[in-house]
């Protein structure tokens, strides 16, 4: 029973490599990534452990390339985000649970929940929200909480620990005895507030585009969010089809993650996996610095190059091309063979062709491509044949390791 | 992205190469050469209690405020309790470890500490400790590397390290600070012959001068560092047991950066899970639990280093304390001043450091947080100034104390 949570994380973290890895519709699998880093929970806290699985596929998958509004309603709604800012115990002042084993026991309000929603999942720190405000959300959020947290938890309003007073936020009046129309109303002024607007354009942009979002581009899509009501396929057709884009500048100019790295090293090898290999590849995610659904603190993992790009962590993912490269993953498997098909292999310089066209689409520097032919020279990359007379094979696999542990292969 | 410090990297390597000798020994001789001074800076990431670590106790407000996750006062022989420091603080009794250097002088606590700006953002406030400049969002370095940088140019890749999964934003900036999780692990590893090892190394000698580039060079000089000093076989000193918590094992492990002679200057570490919102509990519970490992780690560091820890000074900081009355579910939400801990050679210790400013309601930040008497920077300045021996103004741009020194330095 102890290991049973444990194994729901386990499965859920290799469920996504394995999507990551094979899915058809990557767009989906990078929003579904990016909407729960956005909205994190970390499956470390509690009850999370139980939940995390639910709290993607029913909160954050069917709204990914929906309307952002939609995401808030239902990461809001969900046990896993009640449980993890606390929401599901915040009641009114002086609050005494009624029945149960706590029965008797004094509650009162929790703001955890209120100030994340403002600064993480909404206006941003700099949205223009107050102290004030923050505690004004939480007193309209008292009473969503979790009926039966240990079966099959669900979202519950309770009426007997909701604050029932007026609330005022962000200058709005929420009229007395509003219940559970208070949170959903303040989930409306937030959703519709252009400070929400610009923080999730932001956010996006530098998702999509550079480490330093274009402030021109990020106003085009915070408009595109403002003229849609939020809509997700929307603001991604405002990036996508933006002169930023696909500017120069911005070419290869955001540096992978860990978990992007791993998923793409394995595809850009033919690779596959399975359930158990998903697993192994996750602890290679965790080992160069980003454990799946391990973002301890609500603000997820970073989306910026030098929070990623540090010695120990180029070590790592050095290792890991050298590890996936030579077949060191049980249960994944690489196509090395298929992508040096027709390469003859006695001719080290056709085969590092081959190599860098599938990895990093020929795109390789000078520098990068007169390091790897002067590797070619290393008898240990070329064994010679037995008579000495000249090359009969080549390390393949030490030889692609160096292309996905290279400079371009860590970016995108 | 050219940044001042790959530029100035490119400019060293090209020098030291004309000189004909692998520039990795020219760094570690330079490193020998070092004051040897070493400043190690711990964050509590999420705001720890200071009402709870150090406890209040002869504050006539306190246990009203706190009638379920207060302490006890101190009573003499119960070591249950709190233990008394100075007739009106207190350490909470999962700091049991750290109560005999606080008898050794060696511990010295500043009260009432933490940021000018008010925001109750994790992330703003940590952000605005890590770059040294509270309300000022684009500063592109942390105050650490600052202060490294800031000394002789003197230069080994291990003048700054950090023990974690990523580099800390203290950290970022010119001096090419490192981090790595693990020694031993330090190393092209996988079954290489070295010839990958080789390979990569090459691949990022070359090409442009980016963070990518640059951190490639330092990292294999690291690399050859390491090695050659054989760091991750030195063996903790004097009975230390490090308890088996990140914290613990980061704390081991700067140890034997700083017993390997590899050239440490400052050194980052930190430790999750001070945001205790829900059941914080009182002597026992979820923040006693965190502050045992916390307080066993630092202990466990002073043992191990010994005679040693006469060249080490200790930083404990969390963004922000937390709110002064407990909330609805028995913990406490985002408040403003905390308590800081100073540990190591040359620390005035034995002491609480900085003005009281009352828990009474009138005496309140905003009604409701412990209020601010020592600005953070008033702390790290006079430590950056007299341990490490650099000038406060380019590490702490903008600041001028308005306080007297605290004196916590000899």
């Amino acid at each position: 029973m102890e290991k049973r949570p444990v194994r729901i994380a386990d499965e859920l973290r290799a469920a996504k490599v394995v999507r990551a890895v094979t899915s058809e519709r990557q767009l989906e699998e990078v929003m579904v990534d990016f909407w729960f880093n956005h909205f994190n929970v970390f499956a470390g806290k509690g009850d999370v452990r139980w939940y995390v699985s639910a709290y993607e596929r029913e909160a954050i998958r069917p709204y990914a390339m929906g309307r952002f509004p939609d995401l808030v309603r239902a990461t809001a709604h969900h046990p896993a985000m009640l449980f993890y800012l606390d929401n599901w115990l915040s009641a009114k002042p002086d609050f005494r649970v009624p029945v149960g084993p706590n029965r008797g026991r004094r509650a009162g309000l929790n703001e955890n929940y209120a100030r994340e929603l403002m600064e993480l999942h909404t206006l941003g720190v700099d949205g223009g929200y107050t102290q004030k405000d923050v505690t004004e959300v939480a007193r309209a959020f008292t009473g969503w909480t979790i009926d039966r947290p240990q079966t099959d938890a669900h979202f519950i309003f309770r009426p007997m620990m909701h604050d029932t007073g007026e609330k005022i936020v962000l200058g709005h009046r929420i009229a007395a005895g509003g219940g559970p129309g208070d949170g959903e109303r303040v989930i409306e002024l937030l959703t519709q507030h252009p400070a929400t607007a610009r923080f999730v354009a932001t956010k996006l942009v530098r998702r999509f585009v550079s480490d330093t979002p274009p402030p021109v581009l990020v106003a085009r899509v915070a408009g595109s969010y403002m003229s849609t009501g939020g809509d997700i396929p929307a603001m991604l057709r405002t990036i996508f089809e933006s002169p930023e884009f696909s500017s120069e500048d911005v070419y290869r100019a955001k540096i992978k993650k860990p978990f992007e790295f791993v998923a793409s090293a394995v595809r850009a090898l033919g690779g596959s996996t399975d359930a158990q290999g998903g697993m192994a590849l996750a602890r290679a995610s965790a080992e160069i610095g980003e454990p799946l659904y391990q973002a301890q603190p609500p603000t997820g993992f970073a989306d910026r190059g030098e929070v990623w790009v540090n010695a120990g962590a180029l070590l790592a993912r050095m290792n890991f091309a050298l590890g996936l490269a030579s077949g060191r993953y049980p249960h994944v498997s690489v196509e090395l063979p298929a992508l040096v098909a027709g390469a003859d292999p006695g001719s080290p310089a056709a085969v590092l062709d081959r190599l860098l066209v599938a990895i990093v689409a020929d795109q390789a520097g000078p520098e990068t491509r007169a390091v790897l032919t002067a590797q070619l020279r290393e008898p240990q990359i070329t064994r010679l044949s037995p008579d000495d007379r000249g090359p009969a094979n080549t390390d393949v696999a030490k030889l692609a390791a160096l292309v996905i542990g290279s400079p371009e292969f860590q970016r995108r | 992205m050219i940044t001042r410090r790959t530029l100035l990297k490119a400019g060293g390597c090209a020098l030291v190469a004309y000189a004909g000798a692998p520039r990795f020994l020219l760094r570690a001789a330079h490193a020998a050469e070092a004051s040897g001074k070493v400043l190690v800076a711990i964050f509590q990431r999420g705001a720890v209690d200071g009402l709870s670590m150090v406890m209040p106790y002869g504050d006539s407000g306190y246990a009203a405020v706190r009638p379920s996750i207060g302490l006890q006062p101190p009573r003499r022989g119960e070591s249950e309790r709190a233990t008394d420091l100075d007739g009106f603080f207190a350490f909470h009794p999962a700091l049991a470890p750290l109560v005999s250097l606080w008898e050794s002088r060696a511990l010295a606590v500043v009260h009432a500490c933490g940021s000018p700006d008010t925001t109750r953002s994790h992330f703003d406030a940590q952000d605005y400790m890590e770059s040294g400049t509270p309300g000022v969002k684009s500063t592109t370095d942390g105050w650490l590397a600052r202060a490294v940088a800031t000394r002789s140019a003197k230069s080994t890749p291990f003048r700054a390290v950090a023990i974690g999964l990523a580099l800390p934003r203290t950290l970022q900036g010119d001096v090419g600070a490192i981090s790595m999780q693990s020694l031993d692990r330090f190393d092209v590893r996988n079954g290489d012959d070295g010839t990958a090892r080789q390979g990569f190394e090459s691949l990022y000698e070359q090409g442009v001068r980016d963070l990518l580039h640059g951190t490639g060079r330092e990292t294999f000089d690291a690399v050859k560092i390491l090695k050659s000093a054989r760091a991750s076989r030195i063996a903790p000193a004097n009975g230390a047991e490090y308890p088996r918590v990140p914290l613990g094992e980061a704390l081991r492990q700067i140890a034997q950066l700083i017993k390997a002679n590899v050239g440490l200057e400052v050194a980052f570490a930190d430790m999750q899970g001070w945001d205790t919102h829900v059941g914080q509990g009182a002597e026992r519970g979820q923040l006693a639990l965190r502050l045992r490992d916390f307080g066993a780690a630092l202990a466990a560091f002073a043992q191990d280093l010994g005679d040693k820890m006469s060249d080490v000074v200790v930083l404990t900081m969390s963004e922000f304390g937390r709110t002064v009355a407990e909330n609805g579910n028995r913990g406490t939400d985002h408040g403003h001043a905390t308590a800081m801990l100073v540990l190591g050679g040359g620390v005035r210790g034995g002491r609480v450091y900085g003005r009281w400013p009352g828990l009474a309601h009138h005496q309140l930040f905003e009604g409701r947080d412990l209020a601010v008497t020592t600005d953070f920077r008033t702390l790290f300045s006079e430590i950056a100034t007299r341990h490490l021996g650099v000038p406060s103004a380019p590490i702490f741009p903008g600041f001028r104390s308005t306080q007297p020194p605290l004196g916590i330095l000899a």
